[in-house]
């Protein structure tokens, strides 16, 4: 609906409207909405995140975001609502801006080591419902795994998997420092995992399955 | 020799046996988030809509991260009826 002024309300516009509103030269109007819906969807979605000063980093998240939108249009495909899609986009421009400050300058290696915590810890393994047998398996099979993460995998796949999963780091941030990107990260930690997945099947002997009922309830 | 801690161990254990063929990187994901976070926002069951994103959300930190916060900015948007 177009109102007498010649101005869209915020709520009505369609996804149609936003694309022709959008397209070069984009209206200032259009801009000015999207930039409100941006800034107030980031200080939601922000707000428990950050320290720092929330309406700066906003502010600076919401332009870069404009820009993003504005030089992906075309890859709009409308299966969401538009502004849903632009805030997409700006919440992944805002983190990957603070994973790149958080963790600037910040080794994987040392990240890993900081977060090796206690000595192996037996304990922590036992199951009070499973009987002595099977917590012995399931010391073996954990054993064997530490093992093939030494023996199996290259440098770059032992220390993409332990930043991420030992020291928690995202793994935007991982494939960042790894000079590569987040996709072709996940596959080579999925060409990882299916590594020790076979050669865990081979050392332990357990079919994939046994394995699973073994460490199911965890 | 890097030490690996027990909780990592457990996970990765986990990690291993539940790898799948179909499985999909983080930009497939991306390219599907608004669609999933809208269809959860709709309350329609995404996890069956798009098993795939909810299965790459439930293993990638990151993309978790990101949606996390995507679906509290969309539902304080909502909340103030834009």
């Amino acid at each position: 609906m177009i109102t007498k002024s010649g101005q869209i309300p915020f709520s009505t516009r369609s996804n149609q409207d936003w694309l022709a509103a959008l397209q070069e030269p984009a209206s200032p109007e259009a801009l000015t909405e999207l930039r409100e819906i941006l800034l107030r969807g980031l200080r939601a979605g922000l707000s428990s995140r950050i320290d720092g000063d929330l309406d700066a980093l906003t502010e600076d998240f919401a332009q870069d975001a404009i820009l993003k939108v504005l030089a992906s249009l075309d890859t709009f495909r409308g299966e969401s609502r538009f502004t849903t899609w632009a805030q997409k986009i700006a919440i992944h421009v805002a983190f990957s801006e603070l994973r790149r400050r958080r963790w600037k300058d910040v080794p994987l290696q040392t990240l890993i080591e900081t977060a090796e915590g206690e000595e192996y810890t037996p304990a922590l393994l036992t199951d009070p419902v499973a009987g002595p047998e099977r917590q012995a398996t399931r010391m073996d099979v954990m054993n064997i795994v530490e093992d093939l993460v030494q023996e199996e995998l290259t440098e770059r796949q032992r220390e993409a998997l332990l930043a991420i999963l030992q020291a928690n780091v995202p793994l935007g941030e991982v494939a960042r420092q790894l000079n590569t990107n987040p996709n072709a990260l996940y596959k080579l930690l999925h060409d990882a995992r299916k590594r020790l997945q076979q050669r865990l099947e081979e050392k332990s002997g357990l079919k994939t399955q046994e394995v699973f009922a073994l460490f199911e309830n965890d | 020799m890097t030490k690996i801690n027990v909780e990592t161990l457990k996970i990765l254990v986990h990690s291993i046996l539940e790898i799948r063929e179909d499985e999909i990187g983080c930009e497939t994901c991306f390219d599907q988030l608004d669609k999933f976070v809208e269809l959860n926002l709709a309350g329609k069951a995404p996890e069956q809509a798009l098993p795939l994103v909810q299965r790459h959300l439930e293993m990638c930190n990151g993309c978790c991260e990101e949606y996390e916060a995507l679906l509290e900015a969309l539902e304080a948007i909502e909340a103030e009826g834009h």
